[in-house]
């Protein structure tokens, strides 16, 4: 469509390694096709190991041996151009790091250099591309990094020296200094205490509305989500199995597994026992056949065993994969309570 | 008098000096905090506040990995950074640490039972394989997991859940009485999140381990504890009972930080706004003039 700046068609990234002469294939990202409007904070939610950073790399073109593209594209279009990221040159993407697409990335000290002050990571990254004096410059970074809460100070001081959350708002600072139309950000306010998540989160928004551009989004925490996204992607075991405006996946989700996510979140005052999902993430090496969530599914059948439901589409902009989605379904159902943890 | 405290934090101040040598800054990383932990009473005592608050530097503290500037901590009566050789040892199995995120706790290509069987020779002295193994399978049980579970598994064949049970149950080998746990579940999901702090209360319930819970989840410190200390900017700012104080915070940043709490009612609005941190008055002047007064209750709040 006209207004989508990233279009991912199929895309499959596996890691593929080899030890001591076993070949082992993890497929974190298994057929995955999804689009980014121009203007939108999209979301993407899921446990740990769903292969949510392993497909955002996909879409930051960072990616490394052994982990590889196997099949499909990932075209961005900026001003008209289209670049298929997995299949572009280094110097092509080199040209639109920064200034059009910048990455956020898990764990802030990746970017930050530790024997170097924070000041050189900005002169490097955000200098050439923002084309200004260096005194303008400089005034710039330090406007830019009080919208964040942080002091001109910390541009002298090494990464070490700051705490966690203090570096993840240097991450993005940097990640947003340039005011790039495409951001990827991956748990940007995980460790970040809630008075300045929200600060944050709010600072993304402003930006992204600002300048009317495109954000994906990364974490598990659903309440980030509700308050932040457009629109939001489930994903489990490598694939999305529901995406939807965010409103509709807390309202009138039909995935099993989005139900059971919306179901678990913790409330203050509220003490009452809150269900966790039997049994653990799948294995991306092995995938169960089928549904990937049947082993867990509380209304799996016998179908979910040996066929894989695709991402169907439904009114609304919603698509879900999952046989039963018509079903009504009792919320009792759908939750498995722990109750030898709770 | 009275049996001293099983941890007793008496004014306890940290500064760290940052910067070049032109630029020489000291950031007072904790304040004067006081507090004590009783041997009798296992509690779950969590501590919340700021990012760079202070929070790590003070369980660093109290794992005596880290020398208070001015005050002291005692653990039994006895200074935790005096301990030397043995009985440093001594007091590491006494109060242990869980690590932050169970993916990256982990070395990826390191068996995960290895890790148990490496506090085991350490702390119990054990030496061979069936001295090593029934302390860890004893601690595995207390999780949920037995180590037939989790013998000869790599990290990536284990769920998160099961990694941080491990690294639970890693913590729980030398029997402990108190368990420090920064941030040990900020990483994971919704459902894991339940998962590990139900597991603390009954650590504390069954196994009468204390447990300090440094979180930034509001939520879940409401669900499980039973003390609560607030810190903005290594101060202090309210401490008492944790279910009167998050429900009626009286501290204006314990209620800024309260009305942050992102909500899920008008979910995928969009419609996220600012805290409005700047209408609360968070100079350190206004900290340092403060004073922790009794509000009553059972709480201290700091007044200026
Ligand atoms: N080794 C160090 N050298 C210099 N300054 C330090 C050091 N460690 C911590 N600090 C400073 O001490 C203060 C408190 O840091 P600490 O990591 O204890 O905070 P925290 O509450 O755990 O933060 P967060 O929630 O963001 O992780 C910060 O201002 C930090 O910059
Ligand atoms: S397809 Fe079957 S197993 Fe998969 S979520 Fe739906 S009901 Fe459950
Ligand atoms: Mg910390």
């Amino acid at each position: 469509m006209a207004n989508d700046i990233l279009t991912v068609e199929g895309l499959k990234a596996y890691y593929q390694m080899n030890y001591f002469g076993v070949e082992r294939e993890v497929r974190a990202v298994d057929d995955v096709t999804m689009r980014v409007k121009a203007n939108e904070i999209y979301g993407i939610a899921g446990e740990s190991s769903s292969g949510k950073t392993s497909f955002i790399k996909v879409l930051a073109a960072a990616i490394r041996p052994p982990f590889r593209i196997v099949d499909g594209s990932v075209t961005y279009r900026f001003n008209g151009t289209p670049i298929d990221v997995a299949h572009a040159g280094e110097d092509e993407i080199a040209k639109i790091r920064w200034k059009h697409l910048s990455y956020i990335m898990q764990g802030s000290m990746s970017v930050l250099n530790p024997v170097r002050r924070v000041h050189s990571a900005f002169k490097d990254f955000a200098f050439r591309p923002m084309g200004l004096k260096r005194e303008a410059f400089w005034e710039a970074v330090e406007a830019h990094l009080a919208r964040l809460h942080l002091e001109p100070g910390v541009l002298r001081a090494y990464p070490h020296e700051l705490s966690g959350g203090m570096r993840q708002r240097v991450t993005i600072a940097l990640a947003t200094v340039c005011q790039p139309e495409f951001i990827i950000a991956d748990e940007p306010t995980t460790a970040l205490d809630v008075v300045v998540q929200k600060d944050v989160l709010a600072m993304i928004r402003e930006v992204q509305q600002a300048l009317g551009s495109s954000v994906v989004f990364v974490t598990h925490d659903m309440s980030v989500h509700a308050n932040i996204t457009d629109r939001l992607a489930i994903v489990y075991a490598g694939r999305i199995v529901e995406e939807a405006p965010t409103r509709t996946i807390f309202t009138a989700a039909r995935h099993p597994y989005t139900r059971h996510l919306v179901a678990s979140l913790p409330r203050i005052g509220d003490t009452s026992p809150k269900p966790s999902l039997e049994g653990r993430p799948p294995s991306l090496a092995e995938p169960p056949a089928g549904c990937r969530f049947h082993p867990r599914c509380p209304i799996a059948i016998e179908r979910c065993r040996k066929e894989v439901p695709v991402l169907e589409e439904r009114p609304g902009g919603h698509r879900v994969a999952c046989f039963r989605a018509d079903e009504a379904l009792s919320p009792a159902k759908v939750l498995h309570v722990e109750e030898s943890l709770s | 008098m009275s049996a001293s405290p099983l941890l007793d934090v008496r004014d306890v101040s940290k500064v760290f000096t940052m910067g070049g040598v032109l630029s020489r800054k000291q950031i007072k990383a904790v304040n004067e905090v006081s507090f004590a932990l009783s041997a009798k009473k296992p509690e779950i005592f969590t501590i919340i506040g700021e990012s760079g608050s202070g929070k790590t530097t003070l369980a660093r503290m109290i794992l005596g990995s880290e020398v208070p500037t001015s005050g002291e901590l005692l653990f039994e009566g006895k200074d935790i950074a005096a301990r030397r050789g043995a009985e440093r040892l001594a007091f590491m199995a006494r109060v242990q640490p869980i690590f932050q995120n169970p993916f990256e706790a982990f070395n990826p290509l390191k068996r995960v039972d290895r890790y148990l069987a490496s506090t085991a020779r350490r702390f119990l002295n054990a030496r061979t394989e069936a001295e090593m193994e029934g302390p860890m399978d004893e601690a595995l049980q207390h999780v949920g997991l037995s180590l037939r579970e989790v013998k000869g598994r790599f990290p990536h064949e284990l769920s998160g859940g099961q990694l941080q049970r491990t690294a639970i149950a890693r913590a729980l080998i030398s029997k402990p009485s108190v368990i420090v746990a920064d941030e040990p579940v900020s990483m994971v999901d919704a459902s894991l999140r339940m998962a590990i702090v139900n597991l603390f209360k009954r650590l504390r319930n069954e196994l009468g381990v204390t447990i300090i819970y440094i979180t930034h989840d509001l939520a879940t410190a409401y669900y499980i504890s039973d003390r609560i200390i607030i810190m903005q900017k290594g101060h202090v700012v309210e401490m008492g009972p944790a279910r009167p104080i998050l429900e009626a915070p009286q501290h204006p940043y314990s209620q800024l930080l309260k009305r942050s709490v992102l909500s899920f009612d008008g979910a995928g609005g969009g419609r996220i706004t600012r805290s409005g941190r700047e209408e609360v008055d968070t100079s350190a002047e206004a900290l340092i003039k403060g004073r922790l007064k009794p509000a009553g209750d059972g709480r201290l709040v700091r007044v200026g």
